[in-house]
């Protein structure tokens, strides 16, 4: 190579080596922040349910309850209708019009969290809390999950606000896999004699089953991560209760509300050591995401030029 | 297309640097309690002394504590006093003290959202008690319906709504409910943060009032000015002296009169279920915190013109924000303290 | 027909209606979301808005200038941080790097592409803050750089690699050093799939607020230079939205569509960029 090159080599080797030393730094210091609490309470930290700043009492558990519980009810909802919305879009739509949905469908996923929040806090929250909970409450009370005082914010409330936010990425992740599927899977089962459905539900879902599930762990990263619309309409309370409508926080709201005033180091390190656990956790499902996608598509690829 | 678009960004970045005058920016941020003062205060000075902004940002006394103690505003502001260890924490960490100085009275009210109920409510210090700690559950409690008698009360769910920040309006609160009910000494206690037994949390007393506006059946705690703001009611609570006493200046006065003639140094003083006829008992000072002393000597005498200014003037914009002005010895011992900013 | 077939036709011809239910209710919602914020927005905007600070609680006649101000000073030096270090640490990876270093680059690209952006707010806080001992805007740019960073490196290093053989080994045949190729050749071929990363990249962070919250932290006024704390439209958006005054709350909805606004178009002018499709012949 010549002078020029190495040069070259050397800028472009420095930002490159730079991205790799900002992420090492922002590991370390969230390893490090934590280092109080870590040490007093060990794993107990993500077993206690008490968070107490006057008695320095410290407990995850409501926290962690809260991130799982809103992100689970986002899926419930966001993935069948993702799903079949890919479904749609991938087997039934003429190209054109599935091109078409498909751009507005990364365009919702454009929008962000805080404009969710907004829209979740003056038409999401008052609709839950005028017609939906209620309605819930008379039909499905039986359940534990929807009794209780009906608030409009609550944990039901940041799942359903959730979901609208997740449900771009399932859809295009999905359907990128679905249209990756070779075309003699599907032609093989019609030919056998099944109808539409059955050859889509039955062969080209369950081939791209891994890009599918990778999507879901995609939506699921997002769900656990998302902040500010989650702080606007899930109540802010740190319980554990068994109703959906009860009030409840989650890692990334409680960090948002307390980080700015926590005095006294176990209190900060404590809301540190929540953030990389939700670094850890998020950081693991998209390699899983990342890594089932990848392997679902060149599988498909793989027999189709085969 | 996007060239005129990257120009009009970088014009517009470059213009507010450039343009943004060569006034002092001073930084501070804490209580919400005050935020409406001070929020007046801090335009009104601007007008008179165009080369000094005051940015004053409301986030909780909490974060007014801490944010003040890493030196990262200039100044800051709480409704509930800096405890011993904090103070020491900031004499450590500076080596100077930091200085309280009290700028008005305020009240935290109970206020509340019940479908059909628009009168003002009597709470004795049990049912408040009661209701934020969760044992009473029903608006028709005969806790609150004993002292209410004539009002129909819905046998609807309490919603009981607290702050989810580190909160001076709930140091106030939890302050006055640890001193009139033994039960919730013990098991909450007083501080900016605690263990609610029930309840959502609103951030600010924005947040608070906003969720209470538009949540039916709720109840809460928040400075009065919210309250009459947002024309929502608010209840009476019962005093030491066992009046029905309804927030308003001069039941804010009269808790601080008693505590004016024996205010400690520091202006650290608890002045809740004060004794004494037409006290309102949920009443409290509020404070800026500044520090003992400032590396920036232009800033430390914009501040103390500031504190000057409104121990003077600024008072007088209180009344009509329903805070009620610092007693006459109380101003009188401020302006000597000033001179401690260094 | 057998009834069993006549079944199966059936659910056959259910389902596949209901997925198409489920891609209109998806599309729909976003009709949903810009129609409210058109409606409620758009009757909120005045000029007031655009040219006014913030007035005092509970008075009206306050805008968000010095936010719209804020926003375009902290996204223009997330851009000087995020811009420069994706484009050349993908060039790094598309041209020079080998093996090992690429894997762990990429590795730490993807690691940091997948911090809540929470978190990163913290990092910045520790960082930036704390040591300058201000909030300011250069602690906010930094964190909204940090999170460009990831995006504009991955897809660059994407449209790089793209660009045909045939080309580079021309370019090489005629002499051309490897950085020369690179600057005239590679770069200018790639460029509108550059362009579209950057500016989705750009439109990612134009919206995020909670890195700002401990960063940017917010601002009653203007905000002179790099080092003092700022207002944000997103910031501006949260505080008044959970606020009680109506006042507020209008000026939120003219805020959301500005910024969704912004977003959308920059998005729309992405794509379209990219669906021109690449500028040179695939041989």
């Amino acid at each position: 190579m010549r002078e020029g090159d190495e040069i070259a080599r050397l800028i472009t080797f420095l930002f490159a080596a730079s991205v790799v030393l900002v992420t090492l730094l922002l590991v370390f210091e969230l390893w490090q922040g934590s280092v109080l609490p870590r040490h007093k309470f060990g794993f107990n930290f993500f077993r206690t349910s008490v968070w107490d700043p006057i008695f320095d009492q410290f407990g995850a558990l409501p926290f962690i309850y809260g991130t799982l519980v809103t992100a689970g009810v986002a899926l419930v909802i966001a993935v069948p209708l993702g799903i079949g919305a890919a479904i749609f879009l991938a087997e039934l739509a003429p190209a054109r019009v599935s091109d078409t949905l498909e751009f507005f469908i990364d365009l919702l996923a454009a929008v962000p969290s805080v404009i969710y929040g907004l829209l979740g806090v003056f038409i999401v929250v008052p609709l839950m809390r005028e017609y939906i909970q209620p309605a819930l409450k008379n039909t499905l009370g039986f359940l534990p999950l929807f009794q209780g005082p009906v608030y409009g914010v609550g944990l039901l409330t940041a799942g359903i606000v959730l979901a609208i936010m997740v449900i771009p990425y399932i859809i295009s992740v999905s359907r990128e896999v679905l249209l990756s599927v070779p075309r003699d899977q599907r032609e093989a089962a019609l030919s056998l004699g099944s109808t539409h459905w059955e050859s889509t539900w039955k062969v080209v879902v369950p081939f791209a089953r891994g890009g599918i599930m990778g999507s879901i762990f995609l939506a699921l990263a997002r769900a656990l991560g998302e902040t500010m619309a989650v702080t606007m309409v899930i109540g802010n309370a740190p319980v554990i209760s068994a109703s959906l409508f009860s009030p409840g926080d989650s890692i990334a709201s409680v960090i948002a509300n307390q980080f700015t005033e926590a005095t006294g180091d176990l209190y900060l390190q404590s809301l540190i050591e929540l953030g990389l656990v939700l670094f850890l956790i998020t950081f693991i499902l998209n390699g899983l995401a990342r890594l089932l996608i990848v392997v679902t598509s060149q599988k498909g690829s793989a027999m189709s030029n085969a | 297309m996007k060239r005129i678009a990257g120009i009009l960004l970088i014009t517009i970045a470059f213009a507010g640097v450039l343009w943004a005058d060569n006034a002092l920016l001073i930084n501070g941020a804490g209580a919400t309690f005050p935020y409406p003062i001070y929020s007046k205060w801090f335009a009104e000075y601007h007008k008179a002394n165009g080369a000094i902004e005051i940015n004053y940002l409301s986030v909780g006394s909490g974060a007014g504590i801490k944010q003040v103690t890493d030196g990262t505003v200039d100044f800051g502001a709480t409704d509930g006093p800096m405890n011993d260890d904090q103070l020491k924490a900031y004499r450590d960490k500076h080596g100077a003290p930091i200085l309280h100085f009290p700028t008005v009275l305020g009240a935290a009210v109970p206020t509340y959202n019940i479908p059909g109920v628009t009168t003002s409510l009597n709470f004795t210090p049990d049912a408040l008690a009661g209701i934020f700690l969760g044992r009473i559950s029903k608006w028709n409690d005969p806790a609150i319906a004993n002292a209410n008698k004539g009002v129909n009360l819905p046998a609807n769910d309490i919603i009981v709504i607290h702050r989810s920040e580190g909160s001076g309006t709930t140091y106030i609160w939890t302050d006055y409910l640890s001193k009139v009910s033994t039960d919730w000494k013990d098991k909450v206690g007083k501080g900016t943060a605690v263990n609610w037994p029930v309840g959502l949390g609103g951030k600010g007393n924005e947040g608070v009032t906003g969720l209470i506006k538009q949540t039916p059946n709720a109840i809460g705690y928040v400075e009065l000015i919210y309250a009459v703001q947002n024309k929502i009611p608010y209840g009476a609570v019962r005093n030491a002296a066992g009046e029905f006493v309804r927030a308003d200046l001069a039941g804010v006065s009269a808790a601080a009169a008693a505590a004016s003639k024996t205010m400690p140094e520091d202006f650290r003083v608890s002045i809740t279920n004060a004794p004494g006829k037409g006290v309102y008992p949920i009443s409290s000072f509020t404070w800026l915190l500044i520090p003992g002393k400032f590396s920036d000597a232009t800033k430390r005498d914009a501040i103390k013109g500031f504190v000057t200014w409104m121990l003077a003037d600024g008072q007088n914009y209180a009344e009509t924000l329903s805070y009620a002005k610092l007693p006459k010895e109380v101003v009188d011992r401020e302006l000597k303290a000033i001179s401690k900013i260094q | 027909m057998s009834s069993n077939l006549r079944w199966r036709k059936f659910v056959s011809g259910f389902m596949l209606t209901m997925t198409g239910v489920c891609a209109l209710v998806a599309v729909s919602v976003l009709f949903f979301i810009l129609g409210y914020l058109v409606f409620h927005g758009g009757t909120s905007i005045s000029w007031n808005f655009f040219t006014k600070l913030p007035a005092p609680v509970g008075e009206g006649g306050g805008g968000m200038a010095n936010a719209i101000v804020g926003s375009a000073k902290l996204l223009l030096l997330a851009s000087l941080i995020g811009v420069p270090v994706g484009f050349f640490g993908a060039i790094y990876l598309a041209e020079f790097g080998g093996g090992a270093t690429t894997f762990v680059v990429r590795y730490a690209a993807d690691l940091l592409n997948g911090v809540p952006s929470i978190v990163i707010g913290i990092f910045a806080y520790g960082l930036v803050v704390l040591p300058f001992k201000h909030f300011s805007t250069l602690a906010g740019g930094f964190a909204l750089g940090l999170m460009m960073i990831p995006v504009t490196l991955r897809s660059t290093e994407e449209f790089l690699r793209g660009v045909p053989r045939a080309l580079r080994e021309a370019a090489m045949a005629l002499g051309a050093s490897k950085w020369k190729t690179v600057a005239t050749v590679i770069v200018p071929a790639a460029y509108r799939g550059i362009l579209t990363a950057v500016l989705l990249a750009f439109a990612r962070v134009a919206g995020e607020t909670a890195p700002l919250l401990f960063t940017a932290f917010g601002n009653r006024f203007w905000s002179p230079g790099w080092d003092q704390p700022t207002s944000s439209l997103p910031v501006m958006i949260f505080t008044y939205a959970i606020a009680p005054y109506e006042d507020w709350h209008r000026q939120a909805w003219a805020a959301g569509l500005v910024l969704l606004g912004l977003i959308l178009v920059i998005n729309i002018v992405a794509r379209a960029i990219l669906a021109r499709g690449i500028a040179v012949p695939r041989s």
